[in-house]
């Protein structure tokens, strides 16, 4: 295959940055899009070019480090992380935008790479069941109904890739927040700070920077993990829940 | 740079994204049972006259003798003024906040799934505020009164839509249309934000949501058209 | 065994903190022994821990509990992303819910037999005992393990053994557990007991008068070569796989913060030990950067065969019966498609060898479930394995429900790593290592389930116990940057990043890197041979000699630089893998995963050599350009029974 590629290079946080065209010949259709842009690094390299520079990491779609906007979608055309995306996605002779993830609390670092520190920051603030090593009861001790442990699971499989912050219109990392919520909210040892965590959680959410929800669902749909678009709607309940108790 | 502690100060969440969209929430569900009631005594035109001119007058003599005179109407209005108000400082400050979140726009973006509607929300609202405001003027105060001032709101109705002014007709068309999605993405996006979405139920509201849209949208539609069209007249 | 071309034999070692006395009173003597910090000390005591997967995290964690000041270093953009994340299966415990005879006994025995008699009994047993604390520490952070319909845990069985003990989150039990670890880290940061740095790459160990005293990391965002100090360090920077170039690591795992202190003077044990598993999806091209695993547990179900005839190349489905080699059924008529992990990879290997392989390059096996989709019915099949027929046909663009999968086998899991005592203490005082860059638990092979038990067993639970007794030495002497070893450390890293960037050569980091990988995987595989190891020991010296020659690597230091980081990690795989290979070439035994030409039963069989090789091998860095130093520590079995296994 033969294939254009318009890729943003920008040298650092505070350069303008631009879209570059680079040209491809005999791209496999079996390679991943990473190992395509492998091929584009070795190419730029070997003709004295600076590489683009591209986070990834584990390439088998859970650590959650890759992550692109190809041709306006998050994670490109196909419902799964960049690494496990194939070139047989894409046609001979096509062109390619390839974009960094765009959000104020997510600022490029370098050409596709940008820093997603405010999701490390979100958890601190409460993502998190307080049980110091060695203070645990038996694990049989708490039975959790299985539809309430499955729940709890479906949430917990995010990855923290941020492509439900770069498709959202607003940037807003609600759902992100949310999977945690629920994922702590469903199981027995995660209500005793349930109240807390979640008021926590999103006033962290809003120092970051992120936009509010607007409840559009482009989040959910190109959320590789599959992340549930209610479970934004258990974080307001949790939310307003909260409030109303008066823990704000 | 690269050291991810926790360092900002926390601000309180009775200012989150969330309370202010549940605020957004709750006074969109006061508008909307408005609209619908508003719906309701406009429909009444196609009963003639006396019936709507009555109907009219009725409310300003709701709740009367507890109440005084236009008592009803008042608290009404303050409730439906002070719901629009809250509505649009919400979204005021969320606009602001969404735009600077993404502060860099791409280069090519593209719609993965969301609604028409969804699009139309902030500039549609705007479009609305406007109407809203002419609408008043219109056949509230009767400040603005194509085709002659009445006592009657019948007559003011009849006046207003009669086809010379086709371009009132056309505004109030653009702007129940806008209502429509409008409330097309906002019922569904209220219940989301109280916190009724779930994965089985999302279906339900969004039939819902579009069942109201639809329902409020031809409700409002068919008495300046009927107006227009000479189905109804003096 | 004399001095030889490529190494020196030099004392013996000993582990002087290992206790005596019944096996399973051990750990609590230690314990018991181990000297405490009272709690109002601790705040004057600091600790450094490099990489926040399973082992650092917890690590991190606790010791942040426990009031000492922690400073934590990953190279990912966030801690949450450490490859322990990737692991798919289980997570091993004895906990007996299932009342099926298991018992911290059996999972001690299972795990040394496992490890082909080449590990610690008194660790292994240790390890044993602490698998049953994890799982309660797991749940109680929040872990969502499988449940079954009464809300209680669910166990099933892994990795051939016949009780069920493993327990999971679907296949992303590894993902659950760190994510675990590292809410409890991000607790600490919060609470501030813990300083994380993201994006850091630790670079050099700073011995001072013999101990390790702090760290030189690179910001990987603003190129700063850092000095940091600390009372301790924690070595927790994971496996050495990928100086295979592909493997089922993530693309940064490396050995730089292992192999730097090695250098210094840690002695590293075993590096030949590497696991290969058997089940993992082919390589398609050149350009291929890694190796996706597939669970282990499709050869549950999933016939394997090649075709009779060399160079076959007809669709698979139109290969008839009675022309398949179902290889491991034939020859292990008894364990069939079960047979271990290495049995299984070298067998996929000598049917490749002898030309029989499919698919491209001829280096794959067809895995079949045509028979269980009959026997089962396609439903029930996409019920049990849907997710990884998914991920194999997102891969591989073929619909393994009607053509049979190919898989190969893969570098998957280092045993080998730094030498450390029962306290995971290693050589160099104050230098303590944990996880998969340690060498300790699993002898010459690791059990299914059993890598992620050993990474939270050290990082919760033994190290928070043993690095007290170092640290109740102190107050330790102040040490800041302008101390000489401190100096120097910090001269060394950026001598070499300049030497980088100024060689302008005329091949890419990677080219060299895949090269080194080829010879690796040719000869340091899963089957070695003196010749071959003699083989590859030339063609690493020389390319070594040619990447400080000839490495290309643009742009500065003071920047983002992929290339450059890469550049440093390829250049310490390059004196890596010749250890292993002399590693490898000294140890004439077939054991573990490990299987040597020179040492086979008549019908081609491992046959280990307990006489000679029962013993721990741990290399001392001699200096560049002289041979490595053998220090032998000799292992005793005093519990199991050392036994030939056998599967036929």
């Amino acid at each position: 295959m033969n294939i254009t590629l318009r890729v943003w290079r920008q040298k650092g946080r505070d350069d303008q940055g631009r879209l570059v065209n680079y040209k491809l010949t005999d791209v496999s259709p079996d390679m991943s899009f990473l190992e395509m842009l492998d091929v584009l690094n070795e190419k730029l390299t070997l003709e004295n070019e600076e590489p683009v520079a591209f986070d990834h990491d584990c390439r088998e779609g859970i650590c959650g480090a890759c992550g692109v906007v190809i041709d306006g979608e998050a994670h490109g055309p196909e419902v799964t992380t960049t690494c496990q995306l194939h070139m047989r996605s894409f046609k001979d002779g096509d062109t390619i935008t390839v974009e960094p993830w765009r959000a104020k609390a997510f600022p490029v670092i370098k050409d596709l790479v940008v820093d997603r520190g405010a999701f490390d920051r979100i958890i601190q603030a409460g993502g998190y069941i307080s049980a110091p090593t060695g203070t645990a009861p038996d694990a049989h001790a708490n039975p959790i109904p299985k539809p309430d442990a499955d729940r709890a699971f479906d949430a917990a499989t995010c990855i923290g890739c941020g492509a439900c912050v770069a498709a959202c219109p607003n940037a807003s990392g609600m759902l992100f927040t949310a999977a945690k919520v629920t994922h702590l909210g469903m199981l027995p040892q995660g209500q005793p700070e349930r109240a807390s965590r979640v008021v926590n959680m999103i006033s962290q959410h809003d120092e970051e920077d992120f936009g509010g929800c607007t409840n559009i669902g482009e989040c959910a749909a190109v959320c590789p993990k599959g992340i549930p678009l209610d479970t934004i709607s258990q974080l307001n309940r949790d939310l307003l829940g909260s409030l109303a108790k008066g823990v704000g | 740079m690269a050291n991810s502690t926790l360092t900002k100060k926390r601000s309180t969440a009775y200012g989150s994204t969330v309370a202010l969209k549940s605020a957004m929430a709750v006074t969109g569900a006061i508008l909307v049972l408005y609209l619908i009631a508003h719906m309701y005594g406009n429909l009444k035109v196609f009963s003639g006259q006396e019936a709507f001119d009555g109907y009219a007058h009725g409310l300003r003599e709701l709740g009367y003798p507890l109440l005084p005179e236009q008592g009803f109407l008042w608290i009404a209005r303050i409730v439906l003024l002070a719901s629009i108000l809250i509505h649009i400082y919400a979204v005021a400050v969320l606009w602001r906040r969404a735009a600077r979140a993404r502060n860099d726009r791409y280069q090519v973006k593209k719609r993965v799934q969301r609604t028409y509607a969804s699009y139309t929300m902030r500039y549609g609202g705007v479009l609305i505020a406007f109407f809203v405001v002419f609408h008043i003027l219109h056949l509230t105060v009767n400040a603005i009164a194509p085709g002659g001032k009445s006592d009657s709101p019948f007559e003011r109705l009849v006046n207003g839509f009669q086809p010379e002014f086709w371009y009132v007709t056309l505004f109030y068309v653009a702007a129940v249309i806008a209502v429509g999605f409008h409330l097309r993405h906002g019922i569904w996006s209220a219940m989301a934000t109280l916190g009724a979405n779930k994965a089985s139920r999302q279906g339900k509201i969004n039939a819902v949501a579009v069942a109201v849209s639809l329902v409020v949208t031809i409700g409002f539609l068919l008495p300046p058209l009927a107006v227009t069209f000479g189905l109804v007249s003096k | 065994m004399s001095d030889t071309d490529y190494f020196v034999v030099g004392d013996p070692i000993l582990d002087e903190k290992a206790p005596e006395g019944p096996i399973n009173e051990r750990w609590d003597k230690r314990r018991f022994s181990a000297k405490l910090v009272n709690p109002a000390n601790r705040r004057k005591l600091s600790v450094i821990i490099v990489g926040t997967g399973l082992a650092g995290a917890s690590a991190a964690a606790t010791l942040g509990e426990a009031g000492y000041n922690v400073t934590s270093f990953c190279y990912q953009d966030s801690p949450r992303r450490a490859h322990s994340i990737a692991a798919q299966g289980g997570i091993n415990a004895a906990k007996n819910y299932r009342n099926d005879g298991d018992s911290i006994y059996r999972l001690f025995y299972d795990t040394v037999k496992g490890g082909d008699f080449r590990s610690r009994e008194s660790n292994v047993y240790r390890l044993a005992q602490a698998s049953v604390e994890i799982i309660d520490q797991c749940v109680a952070q929040g872990v969502p393990f499988a449940r079954e319909y009464g809300g209680l845990l669910d166990n099933r069985s892994f990795g051939g053994v016949q009780v069920s003990r493993t327990f999971y989150a679907r296949g992303q039990t590894g993902q659950q557990l760190l994510i675990g670890a590292y809410q409890a880290l991000e607790r600490q940061i919060a609470a501030g007991t813990v300083q994380m740095n993201t994006r850091h790459e630790m670079l050099e160990l700073v011995v001072v008068d013999g101990k390790a005293r702090g760290i030189i990391a690179r910001d990987m965002v603003t190129g700063e070569i850092q000095t940091h100090f600390a009372d301790a360090v924690v070595l927790a920077s994971g496996g050495y796989g990928n100086v295979f170039f592909l493997s089922t690591n993530a693309m940064g795992c490396n050995v730089t913060a292992t192999w730097r202190a090695h250098r210094k003077g840690a002695l590293f044990a075993n590096p030949c030990y590497t696991q290969i598993h058997p089940t993992c999806i082919p390589v398609s091209g050149d350009y291929q950067s890694k190796l996706t695993l597939m669970s282990e547990s499709l050869r549950n179900d999933g016939r394997i065969w090649v075709p009779k005839e060399h160079g076959d190349t007809r669709d698979p489905r139109q290969i008839p019966e009675d022309e398949r080699d179902y290889y491991l059924e034939r020859i292990y008529p008894s364990f069939g498609n079960l047979v271990p992990r290495d049995i299984a990879s070298r067998a996929a290997k000598n049917v490749c060898d002898e030309g029989r392989g499919v698919g491209p390059g001829g280096l794959g096996v067809y895995l079949d479930f045509a028979d269980a989709i009959q026997r089962m019915g396609r439903a029930a099949v996409e019920a049990k394995y849907g997710n990884l027929f998914d991920m194999y046909q997102r891969i591989t663009g073929e619909n393994p429900y009607e053509l049979p999968m190919r898989i190969y086998p893969a570098v998957h899991y280092t045993m080998g790593g730094l030498w450390v005592d029962y306290d995971l203490q290693s050589t160099i005082p104050g230098l303590f290592v944990t996880g998969e860059a340690n060498f300790s638990d699993h002898g010459a092979n690791r059990l299914g389930a059993s890598a992620l038990m050993q990474g939270l067993a050290d990082g919760y639970f033994v190290l928070p116990n043993t690095i007290n007794d170092y640290l109740a030495e102190g107050p330790f002497e102040k040490v800041d940057e302008s101390h000489p070893e401190a100096v120097a450390a910090k001269e060394q890293v950026t001598s070499r990043i300049d030497t980088f960037l100024s060689l302008q050569g005329s091949r890419t980091v990677d080219s060299f890197h895949k090269e080194l990988g080829h010879i690796m995987w040719e000869y340091c595989g899963m089957e070695r041979s003196e010749e071959g190891l003699t083989k590859a020991i030339e063609l690493i010296r020389d390319l070594r000699e040619e990447f400080w020659r000839d490495v290309k690597v643009l742009g500065t230091n003071d920047e983002l630089n992929q290339a450059l980081e890469k550049a440093g990690r390829v250049a310490d795989f390059l004196e890596l893998g010749e250890l292993m290979c002399i590693d490898a070439l000294h140890r004439r035994e077939s054991c573990g995963g490990h299987f040597r030409a020179e040492s086979q039963t008549e019908d081609g069989e491992a046959l280990r050599h307990d006489d000679e090789f029962a013993y721990v091998a741990a290399w001392e860095f001699a200096g560049d350009g002289n041979k490595p130093v053998l220090r032998k520590e000799n292992l005793e079995y005093e519990y199991v029974e050392m036994k030939q296994r056998s599967y036929k």
